[in-house]
């Protein structure tokens, strides 16, 4: 069972998510939003598709990334 | 900022925070979190028809997470889960053609919104006084981390689901890992089913009505009830977003931004579990529907929408 970080852990690590939050959203999503229109006002099934591949995909990336930050800071703290 | 599949206009940041807050609940419950993600997004803005499709894609994503997690502290019934995903499916499509017909006639935030805070208040009825018994009930004295799972599950009403396993409907079917030895696959069926409708039509995973029937209905542990839930949520809600995305009812962005949120907040919620036994999560559950059905209430009263 894993322990839950410590609270000073945790504070860090949600920092850390912030700052790459805010630069996927810059860099990203900015520019997904335009795409994901055309789809949706002209292809509906491709729309419907490529909104589950990229929200799963979005998903595996944000866990990796998140597990990875509570490994990182654990192996600093230890 | 202006999300022009929906044309709603929604501060990302309320965004980002609804999603981390839905993210520790869904992990830690066992439920999408569209009781609150739901009225969360209406009173934000969003109309009723974008509200359902949205939060299930946004689910689809953060339930992987936490189902994940579930699956490494081996709370998901693999067997059980296999035989629900069938009728979720039928109950979801029943649900999306729902929205569909009462778009055409134009109440959907009316009808939909109604049916959500009866759903909400009665289950927050229900599993509020249900939970209050088991909590009464004598159990074990040992410290919560040396309890079994049986120990730690108190649950009042036994004889719901004492009633169910004795149903002859054949076939029958054992699910070992929940500690059941034969029950009815229709009971199963059924319930699986009414979830799927409710996710279809209300939104979300419908974790709030098919985790507290897992419980109270077919007797499954609620630690084994809240993976089997999640794993669930995913392909309900897979289906739902995929049939509400071609009608036109999902606004992917917003379900991306609430989704980055969620990310850390599943993680956090389901490896909590381990802390609490099942009453006190249940009846720590029970008023969240409340909170769901008083936002629907705020946002019809003061009439954001006209759908």
């Amino acid at each position: 069972m894993e322990p839950l970080p410590s609270w000073k852990t945790f504070f860090f690590e949600l920092l850390l998510y912030a700052v790459l939050l805010v630069a996927y959203f810059a860099f990203v999503l900015h520019y997904l939003g335009g795409w994901f229109k055309e789809l949706y006002d002209h292809d509906r099934r491709l729309f419907a598709v490529m909104a589950l591949v990229v929200m799963i995909t979005q998903t595996l990336v944000l866990e990796f990334v998140s597990s990875f930050l509570i490994w990182l800071l654990r192996r600093k703290k230890n | 900022m202006y999300f022009p599949i929906s044309g709603a206009n929604i501060d990302p940041f309320y965004l980002v925070g609804l999603g981390f807050i839905i993210g520790i609940l869904g992990g830690f419950f066992g439920v999408g979190g569209s009781f609150l993600a739901g009225p969360a997004l209406f009173v934000a803005g969003l109309p009723m028809n974008f509200v359902v499709g949205t939060d299930l894609l946004h689910i689809v994503g953060k339930s992987m997470v936490a189902a994940r997690k579930h699956r490494i502290l081996g709370n998901i019934d693999l067997r059980l889960a296999g035989v629900m995903v069938v009728a979720t499916i039928g109950g979801s499509e029943v649900g999306v053609q729902g929205i569909e017909t009462l778009k055409r006639i134009a109440r959907v935030d009316l009808v939909v919104g109604v049916a959500t805070i009866i759903v909400l208040v009665a289950i927050s009825a229900f599993v509020f006084l249900e939970s209050w018994q088991a909590l009464k009930l004598k159990g074990s004295t040992k410290p919560i981390s040396q309890q079994t799972s049986q120990e730690k599950d108190q649950r009042a009403f036994k004889f719901i689901a004492h009633w169910t396993h004795s149903l002859d409907w054949e076939p029958k079917m054992g699910l070992p890992h929940s500690g059941i030895k034969s029950i009815s696959i229709w009971a199963i069926l059924i319930v699986s089913f009414v979830g799927g409708v409710f996710s279809g039509f209300l939104g979300g995973g419908a974790g709030y009505i098919r985790m507290p029937c897992m419980v109270y209905l077919l007797g499954i542990p609620t630690h084994i009830a809240i993976g089997t839930d999640l794993f669930e949520i995913v392909v309900s809600a897979g289906y739902g977003s995929f049939r509400h995305a071609i009608n036109g009812n999902v606004d992917v962005m917003i379900a991306l931004i609430m989704q980055t949120g969620a990310a850390i907040g599943a993680q956090i919620g389901a490896v909590l579990t381990q802390y609490f036994n099942g009453p006190l999560i249940r009846i720590a559950f029970a008023p969240l529907p409340l909170i769901g059905a008083g936002l629907i209430i705020y946002g019809l009263a003061t009439g954001h929408h006209t759908h």
